[in-house]
């Protein structure tokens, strides 16, 4: 396919990771971050990896939105599904999810609860119109790219005087996550240090190559926004070296083809009339972070499943065996997860990181699991 | 979650609707993200939404940055 093929050519490949292992200084470490779960997903399934030297190590980020949604969030929409007997429509992945009691929004279905697995939001909003005497639900996940489709759904409901239907807003906001993970080596000690982000695809085309600099200036960390292929992936690399080895700290972008300077303003707009920052938010992993997520506004009551259903959010501790935390902040690896690969695998999840396919655990799990096994001559 | 794919806008619909080819499979998708766009040009779409548009210009100079990789020397050398 166009615009995919030619940024997946292996020779390629080969040959700006050459250029990047003459490039490295031998003498120093290059901790570099991709912030997306798309580019964790990238980065196991080419084995990116692999063709860097060993003194460039890629830390994943947070960057995965059913990673990072807390248990409290999953059982409010369990809630809903279970007692309220309302429609619960969400996305495949949230579905997994696992929650309180040993439950999941799937496994409510189980239990007879009506949840329904959408591709898009407009199919929430038409399972409403062709179900009046229901309450549907939309249990809306994601960063900035999936935030302008609710936001629409959310106004054409109004526009269409939608009775029953309802979205339980779960976005979250990339900035905020990245000044969270850029703080944090002032503050705690166990923190992951860095030397520069691979910068998201997909949530820069909605929100422009802008907001990341103050990052840059103010933590002086270099950040190369790329897309999601892996010569985007391997250039960004080597972008980033070019930026430490020459003591720069600026916002770069590779993914030029569909990222602008300002973003989609028309998203922007569109999201602003429906959605106003929430004070404080809980991520899974990173705890509560201050302006961090989107709730819907007053004018919109009428849609928010929170005010709808009188909702009120508690935090629920993880399991204690599960290292998604560690592992969300980028301090632990997969594998340091006694969990990993036994009892929790993509079929049966323990933990978020497990669920989506770039979530860190699940993308090991499908392509790098093998290289962990030392092959012996028998 | 993020992942969204580039696809061509073949026939602009009602409703900021617009039918797309996705290397050989077309989906009826909303450009009202996406006003802008007309037929021909590859939108880039996310649950059924088109986000944004591809610059073919930059998208070719992209490709032609990772083929000049030795005209771009490190100061060091």
């Amino acid at each position: 396919m166009k615009y995919i093929d030619e940024y997946r050519d292996g020779e390629l490949a080969q040959r700006i990771a050459e250029r990047i292992r003459d490039e490295v200084r031998p003498e120093r470490q290059y901790r570099f971050m991709e912030f997306c779960g798309g580019h964790t997903h990238a980065i196991s399934r080419y084995g990116v990896s692999d063709l860097l030297p060993a003194n460039v190590r890629m830390i994943h980020g947070p960057g995965c939105p059913v990673c990072v949604l807390p248990i409290g969030r999953i059982d409010l929409a369990v809630k809903l599904a279970l007692e309220d007997g309302a429609i619960l429509c969400s996305y495949g992945d949230t579905l997994r999810v696992p929650a309180s009691g040993g439950l999941s929004l799937l496994r409510a279905k189980a239990q007879g609860a009506d949840i329904r697995m959408i591709y898009s939001p407009s199919d929430a909003l038409k399972i409403a119109e062709a179900n009046p005497e229901r309450e549907v639900v939309f249990l809306a996940i994601g960063f900035e790219t999936t935030t302008p489709p609710t936001a629409l759904v959310i106004r054409d409901a109004a526009a269409r005087g939608l009775k029953n239907f309802s979205v339980l807003c779960c976005h979250v906001l990339t900035p905020a996550a990245i000044e969270h993970i850029l703080a944090a080596p002032g503050q705690d000690p166990a923190a992951v240090e860095l030397d520069g982000f691979v910068g998201p695809a997909h949530v820069s085309i909605i929100i422009g190559s802008e907001p990341y600099a103050e990052f840059a200036r103010r933590y002086r960390k270099p950040v190369v926004i790329a897309g999601f292929e892996p010569l985007d992936v391997i250039q960004a690399i080597l972008m980033l070296v070019r930026q430490v080895n020459g003591g720069r700290a600026e916002v770069e972008n590779e993914f030029v083809r569909a990222v602008g300077r300002n973003g989609n303003s028309a998203a922007q707009t569109l999201m602003d009339e429906i959605f106003e920052l929430r004070e404080s938010f809980e991520w899974r992993g990173l705890g509560e972070v201050p302006f961090s997520a989107l709730r819907i506004r007053a004018e919109f009551a009428a849609f928010d499943a929170e005010k709808r259903f009188d909702l009120h959010y508690r935090a629920v501790a993880d399991n204690k065996a599960c290292e998604c935390g560690p592992i969300l902040r980028g301090q632990k690896k997969p594998t340091d997860c006694r969990l990993f690969g036994s009892v929790c695998t993509p079929e049966n999840p323990m933990g978020s990181c497990m669920v989506s396919n770039e979530g860190a655990c699940a993308a090991h799990y499908a392509y790098g699991r093998y290289k962990d096994i030392e092959v012996v001559a028998v | 979650m993020c992942l969204a794919i580039p696809a061509r806008v073949i026939e602009l619909r009602a409703g900021d609707n617009a039918l797309v080819d996705l290397g050989g499979i077309r989906k009826e998708i909303s450009l009202a993200l996406v006003p802008q766009a007309q037929v021909d040009d590859y939108v880039i779409v996310h649950v059924g939404y088109a986000l944004g548009l591809i610059d073919p210009e930059e998208a070719q100079r992209t490709l032609a940055m990772f083929e000049e990789l030795d005209r771009l020397q490190p100061e060091a050398l």
